[in-house]
């Protein structure tokens, strides 16, 4: 029995067991005794404890059984000489399983053949294709492990539905006037809501976790010291398993045009979007914020996509063509280049920075720019010496953060960066981010466990531990200065 | 010492008014005020550039050039040994492409003998006249024999200069379109037989390797199933860990961590899910690659924080008295979490989630990651089928060299744009109708 149909079944029956709990606690409010619960909160106990341990247990079984089923395969399989026919243990037993895959859709009652040459065209008409290296000792194998599996499967499902029974009975059971069905039913909602919580926990430890272990395969093969030091980044030319070759994946080139590029993004996107915050909370009349700040957010809605697409469509030939005017021949500036991928990823970073700032600068007390301007200051002046330097921690702490998003931004810089990892000090030229090459790396055909695809996740992780670090360090920052104030 | 008393005394008489600099200071105020302004009208330029640009190269793909032919479905093209009765595969196989041929040769009225003229019309029609043709006669083979007026899309190249968008001064030798095809595309528009149509197709074709028969619609069906998956799976565990940490968490070091790992996930760059997606749900669970539900799970988990944000201030804006209340009525905690304050939340909850949605929707570099860069010809069944995602299809479509796929690509993002537009504004509606000051 499949897994799907039995947990269909499980909750068929908690449903009915919804029904008959709630109709019996009805059934006993005559009057007599107050009842502890409503009627309903009977039937949603009796639902409770009929489906999830059942589920609970169902899902182990599922994932027991079929390492169970690795375990024995594994130990059926003859063992392993230098003139196996196969590359790796791994890869014998995954053949096994889409052998025995292919055979549950054969009709039962056919005889088998004994090799997998007379095997193929039955498989193939029931449109099951199998890989060519699958071996005729497997057969029997993959035969065994179909029953085992069929004998585990049908195990499982029975001890299942005797446990989704056994549960409702025993919640029909309970059920009395005085019985406190409604706290057992909180208790577990609460349980519940803290599991969702968890879920944060859980997706920060699946992050770190998936990218160190990937990273220390990585680690196995390319020496930490020229990952973090090289500075050639040539990945193409490090054959698998030659010892890492020195500087072949080297980080620094990659991580210099990040910041090159992020600080480009700065340099345009702090002073227009700071500016525009101050204007905004300051200057500008409740018409002009009501049309302007839905636009400021509209540009804050656009994907990223669409920004790196205007940069490499319209923006970079248009630079191109411009410094080409501008020195009447040759241009200077190329197509792709830090400048054209650090000004748009400015563009979208003016929102980031305005909201931020403004948030802030609104959290400055009233009475601190009454007083300054009171004491006779322009408004000008009260910003400048006032309420910017009340803001500066808030600033700061904004400012960061835009950094981190600069520097974690993908899309621009896939189609406006460029992909040679060049080291230049020139911001016309192309340079290529942390961010471009993890992408470069991980699309298209891969095989996983060559350093080629493995440092895509070496640089995840330095780039989750950038970000991370700047990250806290400007949330701490901004919650420190919002305490200050309130 | 007298001295200089006797000449500050002499000067506060020369200058009757102490001059503080209030010109300058006055000065210096009108120009901050500049720059605030210029700082604005800056930004909103650049928003102006943007989507003038867009729109202007985009526009044009929402018209797709047809060529109305009378198309005679000959049998001696189809089934020239009349075997289709016993191998049906001959309709499969036979040469539809020269049913239009034959169409279009005889409309222009070139003598079919001709054959160095007959060259030349290569490439005037679409090759996806070949599938359309025959899909004409698997739906009904007693067309056979009959004709039949068909609209058959123009080739790419054609459309183009239907539109108007290659510059006919190039000599001939360098541009796509030679001046026989232009001379018979003037003929055939003043028969009125070639025109521009709505371009449905871009809405429903799937991939395709030629910019006129390639179109979105593999991509909108994935980021359909992708957004139903997030709606789905985001918001009800981001709405009960909001309530969790909301009404019922103390305040001990578990909750301090959960909100801080909330508070950073919300700021982790999206490329880093995507690396969670390939390495776990791919590599550790061995989900499908290209999947839109995989998609949809790594969208989910980078959405959940934006909208525990978003609803935790939902819930924490609903008045102290409402709980009160519902507590000293004799109502549980559970009770008045779920009977009173979400409720009053929940127009809040909407809008934070239509936010996020909106955010999930254009994301792209997630999906490149775990293989939603494919080529995907049919649409998918289940969200467990290789499918693509909208912005994903302007990312494959930008790295084509061709003019059409950029002006696909151009009318790609305007349909994205208006989506996002619509749950953007959805949102402030709602934020605007719904909102109330306590």
């Amino acid at each position: 029995m499949s897994s799907l149909l039995v947990l269909a079944i499980v909750i068929a029956i908690g449903v009915v067991a919804f029904f008959i709990g709630r109709q019996r606690a009805a059934a006993h409010d005559n009057g007599a005794v107050k009842p502890h619960s409503r009627a309903h909160y009977h039937g949603w106990w009796a639902f409770l404890l009929a489906v999830l341990p059942a589920v609970l247990l169902l899902a182990v079984w599922t994932i027991g059984s079929s390492f169970y089923l690795d375990r024995h395969i594994r130990a059926a399989l003859p063992e392993r000489t230098a003139d196996s026919k196969v590359a790796s243990e791994a890869l014998d037993v995954s053949l096994v399983k889409s052998l025995a895959k292919g055979l549950r859709k054969l009709d039962a009652d056919t005889a088998l053949p004994a090799t997998f040459a007379e095997l193929q065209p039955p498989l193939a008409a029931k449109g099951v294709a199998l890989a060519s290296d699958t071996q005729d000792y497997m057969i029997p194998i993959a035969v065994e492990a179909n029953a085992v599996q069929s004998r585990l499967g049908l195990f499982g499902a029975v001890i299942t539905l005797a446990l989704s029974i056994a549960g409702a009975f025993y919640a029909l059971r309970q059920i009395a006037p005085r019985a406190r069905a409604r706290n057992n039913v909180e208790k577990l909602m609460l349980w519940g809501l803290l599991a969702a919580s968890t879920i944060a926990i859980l997706t920060t430890v699946g992050i770190v976790l998936s990218m160190l272990f990937q990273t220390i395969t990585f680690f196995e093969s390319v020496s930490p010291m020229g990952f973090f030091f090289g500075t050639v980044w040539d990945p193409r030319f490090a054959a698998a398993g030659s010892g890492g070759s020195q500087g072949q994946f080297g980080l620094i080139p990659l991580l210099a045009g990040t910041l090159y590029i992020a600080l480009v993004a700065l340099v345009v996107a702090v002073p227009v979007g700071l500016m525009s915050a101050v204007y905004m909370a300051e200057y500008a009349s409740p018409r002009v914020r009501s049309v302007v700040k839905p636009a400021l957010e509209l540009l804050a809605g656009i994907p990223t996509i669409v920004y790196g697409i205007f940069a490499v469509v319209t923006l970079g030939p248009f630079l191109r063509d411009l410094s080409a005017a501008l020195t009447g021949g040759s241009p200077f500036i190329q197509g792709q280049s830090i400048f054209t991928a650090g000004l748009v990823m400015g563009i979208m970073l003016i929102p980031v920075v305005s909201s931020l700032s403004d948030d802030i600068i609104t959290a400055v007390p009233r009475a601190m720019r009454d007083g300054s301007l009171g004491l006779g200051a322009t408004r000008s002046e009260t910003i400048k010496r006032v309420i910017l330097p009340a803001a500066l921690p808030g600033i700061v702490g904004a400012i960061l953060l835009t950094a981190s998003r600069a520097i974690g931004e993908t899309m621009i810089v896939v189609l406006a960066a460029g992909v040679a990892a060049n080291l230049t000090v020139n911001p016309f030229e192309a340079m290529t981010t942390i961010t471009v090459k993890i992408v470069n790396q991980l699309t298209g055909d891969l095989e996983f466990n060559s350093p080629q695809t493995l440092v895509a996740f070496a640089l995840g992780l330095t780039l989750f531990v950038l970000t991370l670090v700047m990250n806290i360090v400007a949330l701490y920052i901004v919650r420190k200065y919002r305490e200050q104030y309130e | 010492m007298t001295d200089i008393s006797m000449d500050t005394m002499a000067r506060a008489v020369a200058h009757p008014r102490r001059d503080i600099g209030l010109k300058g200071r006055y000065a210096a105020e009108r120009r901050f005020r500049i720059y605030g302004a210029v700082a604005i009208s800056v930004g909103l330029a650049f928003l102006a550039i943007m989507l003038i640009t867009i729109v202007s190269k985009g526009y044009t793909a929402f018209w797709q050039t047809t060529v109305t032919l009378p198309i005679n479905f000959d049998e001696k093209v189809i089934d020239p040994s009349n075997k289709r009765a016993t191998d049906p595969s001959v309709l499969i196989k036979a040469n539809y492409p020269k049913l239009a041929e034959n169409a279009l040769v005889a409309k222009l009225g070139i003598n079919p003998d001709d054959k160095p003229m007959i060259q030349k019309l290569k490439g005037f029609l679409s090759e996806g006249a070949r599938v359309q043709l025959r899909n004409i006669v698997a739906a009904d083979p007693s067309v056979i024999g009959t004709t039949r007026n068909v609209d058959i899309l123009a080739a790419a190249n054609l459309d183009s200069a239907f539109k108007g968008q290659i510059d006919l001064s190039v000599e001939e030798a360098r541009r796509k379109v030679s001046d026989q095809q232009i001379a018979w595309m003037d003929k055939l528009k003043a028969d009125g037989a070639m025109a521009e149509h709505f371009n449905t197709g871009l809405f429903t074709y799937g991939a395709s390797s030629r910019p006129e028969t390639s179109g979105m619609g593999v991509a909108i069906i994935g980021s359909f199933y992708m957004m139903v998956i997030v709606l789905l799976l985001a918001l009800p565990i981001g709405v009960a860990a909001s309530i969790y940490l909301e009404e019922f968490a103390k305040k001990n070091r578990l909750t301090d961590l959960i909100e801080v790992n909330i508070n950073n996930l919300a700021a982790v760059p999206s490329i880093v899910f995507g690396l969670l997606g390939l390495a776990v749900f791919i590599n550790f669970l061995g989900m499908p690659r290209s999947a839109a539900f995989v998609g949809g799970l790594v969208l989910t988990l980078m959405t959940l924080p934006t909208i525990i944000i978003a609803t935790r201030a939902a819930l924490a804006a609903v008045p102290p008295s409402i709980r009160s209340a519902a507590l000293g009525l004799g109502a549980s905690k559970m009770q008045m979490v779920f009977h009173h304050i979400l409720p009053l939340a929940a127009p809040g909850i909407l809008t934070g989630t239509i936010i996020g949605l909106a955010r999930a929707l254009g994301e792209t570099a997630p999906l490149l990651l775990i293989g939603m860069v494919a080529f995907v010809a049919d649409y998918p069944k289940t969200p467990f089928d290789p499918a693509t995602a909208l912005p994903v299809q302007i990312y494959m479509w930008a790295n084509e060299a061709e003019r059409a796929f950029v002006e696909r690509m151009s009318g790609a993002i305007i349909i994205l744009l208006v989506f996002l537009m619509a749950m953007n504004i959805t949102a402030i509606v709602l934020r605007r109708r719904f909102e109330r000051r306590w």
